[in-house]
């Protein structure tokens, strides 16, 4: 994975110096709190309702086991022994206190890691597909791009103050496992006829208020030009953007208000007037970036078709961990786990201190020191050793994190809600953890195969709910908690769509009801080997939407 | 007629306060009860608090002193969730 050099060390060291001077003069009163927000913001620092927030960058979600260990230090000795994985690839702390922040990014500097552009109208860290580099189906691998992209928009002068926030997400493998089509800016590593390396580029992707499938910008950019034609994307927007109105600020309304074609117009006007194809990162840059994610040295192994088939019938448990949460490798012998934060009832994406240090053991132990962080808000192992998957699985169960339920329907990507959200209209964690519950039993989920379902606390959609085959929208309705079912969504790239309301909203205990009348109806009208999201496209939603109302 | 109590985050740490008869408290229970009219003027007294307290706002709540919202409420009790519920005063 990547190494600071001299420069990012510097660059850390000064930050952490300037936001403890900013800190300082906000505790003796020469800031005031109007001048401050926009400087903690910078730094990931949020004021949410019983504390701070913090939001550390994980970039393009790479982890080694040494940074996992700074992050449950940082857990440990200034919050309450626990982190939570974001949909973003990121972490968050949710009880820091202001005069330790300076402390903490201290501490994130020494493991090369940081705040800055988790918040505000900014590039953020730009997310990937969690299984980058190794994935069986992968075209190129994306993580140099995502590194050649974050050098190009940390601290980019011209786009520190966009009209709003700025989201890339880059996909390398055949199975889009980014989301490229809800960012606002979605790549999509392809090869040309010639068999050159590209992007397909996607712009005006989102969630939020104003959900959209990305249009497409370009079908085929060499990928050495990307830096260029972003930059004039991101102009374009930072130009004509709207900045009257924070809901109406985001470029996929640029992109609704003028038009895909008038928007692909300007870019490639601005791109040209700079350069245009001659503004090209320097091959020998590329070259020294993708040596940092050059593949390890794996051992010539075999695949471990005998073991896994005799520890599979020797133990249910493992059965059915294998079966969900292990991803083909790309290298014979190996295997990408899946690490999942679903337990039964479980807070999604939460991680306690002693289990992060206990995975970042695992990680030196069985996966060469890396890890992944998941949109998913799960971890992943990326290179297990075949042979060594029961001994792994059975280190993962002394610690409860040994669920087997990945892409199932108690896989539940969930928001931090009104529990923890300033935001937020809902809770969201309460109405999740009682879905898993529900949906507990093994051979449920194994009847029920593949379902995403997503909940997000308000219309902000940190729970990407327009994008599960099954979503949950927490509302205010009257000044009590509800909930809308939506239905149908799909984050992947080729069947790319926004799920679809079935009614209106629910008190909690309604809602989980309502998820169980859907996977009910599925179950029912499901033709072969479907999955819920293809029976859901065969019959639509009415059928859904009736049984909903009959069981009310 | 509406009572109010008046509620901040602690500029040091983010942490919950309410106004009370001796400046601010972490516990609802030293709360103090107003009137809109009177929370009106708390909340635009803490704006003299600058390096003590940050987004002082006034909160509705019932005959017991606590809000009537489900907001609020999370707000004084802290999050619904085990195991991480207690909030640290």
């Amino acid at each position: 994975m990547y190494q600071y050099d001299t420069f990012d060390h510097q660059l850390l060291a000064d930050r952490v110096a300037e936001f403890s001077d900013q800190v300082d003069r906000r505790l003796s009163g020469a800031l005031t709190e109007d001048q401050f927000r926009p400087l903690r913001l910078m730094n990931g620092l949020y004021l949410e309702m019983h504390a701070y927030m913090l939001r550390v960058a994980i970039p393009y979600g790479v982890l080694s086991s040494r940074q996992l260990r700074g992050l449950a230090a940082v857990a440990r000795t200034w919050d309450k022994g626990y982190g939570h994985f974001t949909t973003r690839q990121n972490i968050q702390f949710n009880w820091p206190r202001l005069t330790d922040v300076p402390q903490i990014l201290q501490a994130l500097a020494d493991v090369e890691m940081h705040a800055i552009q988790t918040s505000g109208a900014c590039i953020r860290n730009v997310t990937i597909d969690p299984f980058a580099g190794v994935a069986g189906d992968e075209i190129a691998d994306p993580r140099p791009w995502a590194e050649i992209i974050r050098q190009w928009s940390t601290l980019h002068p011209e786009f520190a103050f966009l009209p709003r926030k700025f989201k890339i997400a880059i996909s390398g493998a055949i199975e889009d496992r980014a989301a490229v089509r809800f960012h606002d800016i979605g790549l999509r590593v392809i090869r040309n006829d010639a068999g050159d390396l590209g992007f397909r580029v996607w712009v005006g992707g989102g969630l939020g208020r104003t959900p959209r499938v990305a249009r497409e910008l370009r079908e085929f950019l060499p990928a050495a030009q990307i830096l260029g034609y972003l930059e004039a994307a991101l102009r374009v927007y930072n130009l004509h953007g709207r900045r009257d109105n924070k809901y109406k600020a985001r470029i996929k309304i640029l992109v609704d208000e003028i038009g895909i074609e008038a928007y692909r117009d300007q870019v490639e006007a601005e791109w040209h007037a700079a350069g245009g194809p001659t503004l090209e990162v320097p091959e020998a840059e590329i070259a020294r970036v993708a040596d940092f994610f050059a593949a390890p040295d794996y051992a010539n192994l075999p695949d471990a078709t005998v073991e896994l088939a005799r520890w599979r019938a020797a133990d249910s448990g493992f059965d059915a961990w294998a079966t969900h949460n292990i991803l083909t490798h790309r290298a014979p012998g190996y295997a990408a786990v899946t690490i999942s934060l679903k337990p039964v009832g479980g807070i999604p994406g939460d991680i306690t201190a002693d289990q992060m240090e206990a995975v970042a053991d695992l990680a030196d132990r069985y996966s060469l020191g890396e890890l992944r962080a998941t949109k998913e808000q799960n971890l992943v192992l990326p290179n297990v050793r075949q042979d060594q998957l029961h001994a792994l699985w059975s280190a993962l169960r002394s610690l409860d994190l040994e669920t087997a339920n990945k892409g199932r329907i108690t896989d539940i990507i969930s928001c931090p809600g009104q529990d923890y959200c300033s935001l937020a209209n809902a809770r969201s964690i309460p109405v999740a953890q009682e879905i898993s519950r529900r949906f507990a039993d093994r051979r449920r989920l194994d009847t029920l195969g593949p379902i995403t379902l997503n909940v997000s606390g308000c219309i902000n959609a940190c729970g990407h709910h327009h994008v599960g085959n099954i979503g949950l929208l927490g509302v205010d309705k009257r000044g009590a908690e509800a909930y809308q079912l939506v239905l149908g969504g799909d984050a992947g790239e080729a069947d790319a769509s926004v799920a679809q309301i079935t009614g209106r909203a629910m008190t909690a205990e309604e809602a989980v009801d309502a998820v169980e009348v859907a996977a009910a109806v599925y179950l029912d009208r499901r033709q072969d080997a479907e999955t819920f999201i293809q029976t859901f496209r065969r019959i639509g939603v009415t059928p859904f939407k009736e049984a909903i109302d009959a069981a009310r | 007629m509406t009572k109010q109590i008046v509620t901040a985050s602690r500029l040091a740490d983010g942490r919950v306060l309410f106004r009370a008869p001796e400046g601010w408290s972490t516990d609802i229970r030293d709360a103090l009860m107003f009137t809109p009219d009177e929370a009106a003027a708390a909340v635009a007294r803490a704006q003299g608090e600058p390096t003590r307290v940050v987004g002082a706002y006034a909160v509705d709540v019932d005959d017991a002193g606590l809000p009537l919202l489900g907001r609020e409420r999370i707000r004084v009790f802290g999050p619904t969730v085990a195991p991480y519920s207690q909030v640290e005063a």
